[in-house]
């Protein structure tokens, strides 16, 4: 009766301390930001790296997205990171996709892409969108910088095990409603910590119909309701993706690899600690209106009156939030005018993603008012795009086409928003200067961002494409 | 490293807001240190500052009464958002060696046990009542006693908080937590040894 969570937990356990166990981590994925300090702990206390071979590191927070980063970066802490990144990877032997490696992209991204993301492992990386791996029916979860050099020097983490959720999402998806939708919709639904303590494995005929692609969507945002672990029971379709990939099973494995993952799924028997019902089937694309991931609202919604809200402290968070976002309430979602247009980031930036933005971009043109960036996720991406032509789709109607990074999901390289300017986003986070100091986010689809792209203001995709 | 935490008796600096993010409590554009310190200056940037650079008399952090407080009492779901270690170190580098809130995220709270900063979670109409008591009288103080598990108000009211045993112990030691954990390397090594056999697919060397 155990689930798939305590399924994979219990074969990682390497000892007990009272309610805690030491898990062992199967694979770490390092990025420039949250391991420096990692690294120089462990030089300080004359320790090393255990196993560098179950390591991958890449440079995407920093990186900038246009031509010239394979010379240079002008940003002189940007490139002293990139470099720290080069040094300690090197120093310890860990495997590096570097700037000009056509491998390299966003660490949630590439994982995958390598095969290096299996069925029953436990991966962590120092960054909380790491839970977008729990797709592939994994444990997978973001580490503090701490936790990155406890992994270097042990290969294990203490764990106390979460609560489990399970989100049953049923129902077929409407023309252009996306994977996006679904996790907007669950965040609006259990609140930006309903699933804080919490690990939340979703399920359901919705779920299972997704590709790879958008159960990694999903996963990617469990963070945003409070959870630190997403996870999707592994089935056929995580194992045609996997099959062939650089670090996946050879063949001589394969076989015994999926016998194994076949007896991961959560038992029919299992108990859960909370159970979330979504039905999937009349939901409406979504859009955020705040500054907090919770508000969502399908994009035929008005701005909320913060007034009608009877709890004070909420009513205080919405008035602030609307502040924020120089908005009324009463406005409708589709009156309000973007500037800038973002389709990238870990949640959005796989090939599927770009073919639904590609679809409503091509034969239109980005309004005049707007400036339209496509950030493929990583190079493989980007290399498939272009095979598939949708970088033409793109620049044609006006989208500037860049190079692989994390870009203007987080501000800190130069794709930033500047203060005030107004942004459909398909990142994560709507927090305040999120993506800039003073910029305002307003997350959706690749669809609905493209959409607002050729409109000039945020629009129901189903009306543009029609 | 953790740094060991007794007891704090400290003004006590209210922030009255929910779902406090860790982009608010440091912006990413400070996230490119190679180091832990010096963090402080960027602390509630966007809240501390206008866009010029000239201080917002009204936050809490910029009131005289406040100032030097070490005790942070915030809203609910503190430290949600990125994984940044990098908001505790700031908040650290500033002076705060205990935030007390309704909730954390649980990365957030985790961080704060690696560094030696106390995260207290009290209902929320006890922490509501602390953050009037603050705002009502600036520069009341809030005393932290991590051995007795409690929190007394500027008004004499006593709070008791639960811990979890092993994190009060790493708290009040300053433990070294890999040093600990490397005491297991005997079953590391075991657990490796039997799981090669097992999954053999796992030990596939990515640098190779």
């Amino acid at each position: 009766m155990p689930t798939l969570f305590e399924k994979i937990r219990d074969r990682h356990v390497v000892t007990r301390r009272g309610d805690d166990v030491l898990l062992y981590i199967d694979r770490q994925l390092i990025h420039e930001v949250t391991s420096p300090q990692a690294f120089e702990g462990l030089r300080l206390a004359g320790r090393s790296v255990r196993r560098p071979g179950a390591m991958l590191a890449v440079p995407d927070h920093n990186v900038p997205t246009t031509p010239e980063r394979a010379e240079r970066i002008d940003d002189r802490e940007s490139r002293e990171q990139i470099e720290e990144l080069r040094k300690n990877a090197l120093g310890a032997g860990v495997a590096l996709f570097d700037i000009t490696d056509p491998r390299q992209g966003i660490v949630h991204i590439i994982g995958p892409e390598a095969g290096l993301v299996l069925p029953g492992i436990t991966i962590v990386c120092g960054d909380s969108h790491t839970g977008t791996l729990g797709a592939f029916g994994t444990i997978a979860f973001g580490v503090g910088t701490s936790e990155v050099e406890h992994v270097l020097a042990t290969q294990t983490l203490w764990q106390r095990t979460p609560r489990h959720m399970r989100v049953t999402v049923s129902g077929a998806l409407r023309s252009l409603v996306t994977p996006k939708d679904v996790i907007l919709a669950v965040i609006a639904k259990i609140g930006a910590s309903g699933g804080t303590g919490y690990a939340i494995e979703f399920a359901g005929e919705t779920i299972r119909k997704m590709s790879m692609e958008g159960r990694m969507t999903v996963c990617n945002m469990t963070i945003e309701a409070g959870a630190r672990f997403g996870l999707i029971a592994p089935d056929e379709t995580t194992f045609s993706y996997l099959k062939g990939r650089p670090l996946a099973p050879p063949p001589s494995l394969w076989d015994a690899a999926v016998a194994d993952w076949k007896t991961l799924p959560s038992d029919p028997d299992a108990a859960w600690d909370r159970e979330v019902e979504i039905d999937a089937s009349n939901l409406e694309p979504h859009v955020t209106w705040g500054t907090s991931p919770q508000d969502a609202l399908p994009v035929g919604g008005v701005v909320p009156d913060p007034e009608a809200q009877p709890d004070p402290p909420e009513r205080a968070r919405m008035r602030r939030a609307l502040e924020y976002m120089a908005l009324v309430p009463g406005t409708r979602m589709t009156a309000i005018p973007v500037d800038k247009v973002f389709i990238g980031s870990c949640t959005n930036a796989r090939i599927e993603d770009l073919r639904a933005a590609a679809a409503v971009a091509k034969g239109r043109k980005v309004h005049a008012n707007v400036t339209a960036l496509v950030v493929p996720g990583s190079g493989l991406v980007k290399k498939q795009a272009e095979e598939e032509g949708l970088d033409r789709v793109f620049v044609e109607a006006g989208f500037q086409w860049r190079l692989p990074g994390c870009s203007m999901c987080l501000g800190m390289n130069p794709d930033k928003l500047k203060p005030g300017e107004r942004c459909a986003s398909t990142s994560n986070r709507n927090f305040e200067g999120r993506q800039g100091p003073g910029g305002r986010t307003h997350l959706m689809s690749p669809a609905m961002a493209a959409a607002a792209a050729v409109s000039g203001r945020i629009a129901d995709v189903r009306e543009v494409a029609r | 490293m953790i740094e060991k935490f007794l007891s704090l008796n400290t003004v006590g600096v209210p922030l009255d807001r929910g779902n406090v993010d860790t982009d608010a409590i440091i912006p990413a554009r400070y996230l490119k240190t190679l180091k832990r310190t010096g963090l402080g200056v960027g602390l509630f940037l966007a809240w501390r500052y206008d866009a010029k650079g000239v201080e917002l008399p009204d936050f809490p952090l910029n009131r005289p009464a406040y100032r030097g407080g070490a005790v942070l009492v915030a809203g609910e779901n503190f430290g949600c958002g990125s994984s940044r270690e990098h908001a505790v170190w700031a908040l650290m580098d500033f002076g705060f060696r205990a935030v007390i809130a309704p909730s954390f995220s649980d990365i957030f709270q985790n961080n704060c046990l690696k560094n030696g900063m106390l995260p207290v979670t009290l209902p929320a109409a006890e922490v509501r009542s602390l953050i009037d008591a603050l705002l009502a009288a600036p520069g009341g103080k809030v005393e932290v006693d991590l051995p007795a598990q409690t929190v007394r108000g500027p008004n004499g009211d006593v709070h008791r908080f639960a811990i979890d045993p092993f994190a009060k112990k790493c708290l009040l030691e300053g433990l070294d937590e890999i040093a600990m954990t490397l005491t297991s390397a005997a079953e590391i090594d075991r657990y490796e040894r039997e799981r090669r056999k097992t999954t053999p697919w796992l030990f596939l060397d990515l640098a190779g």
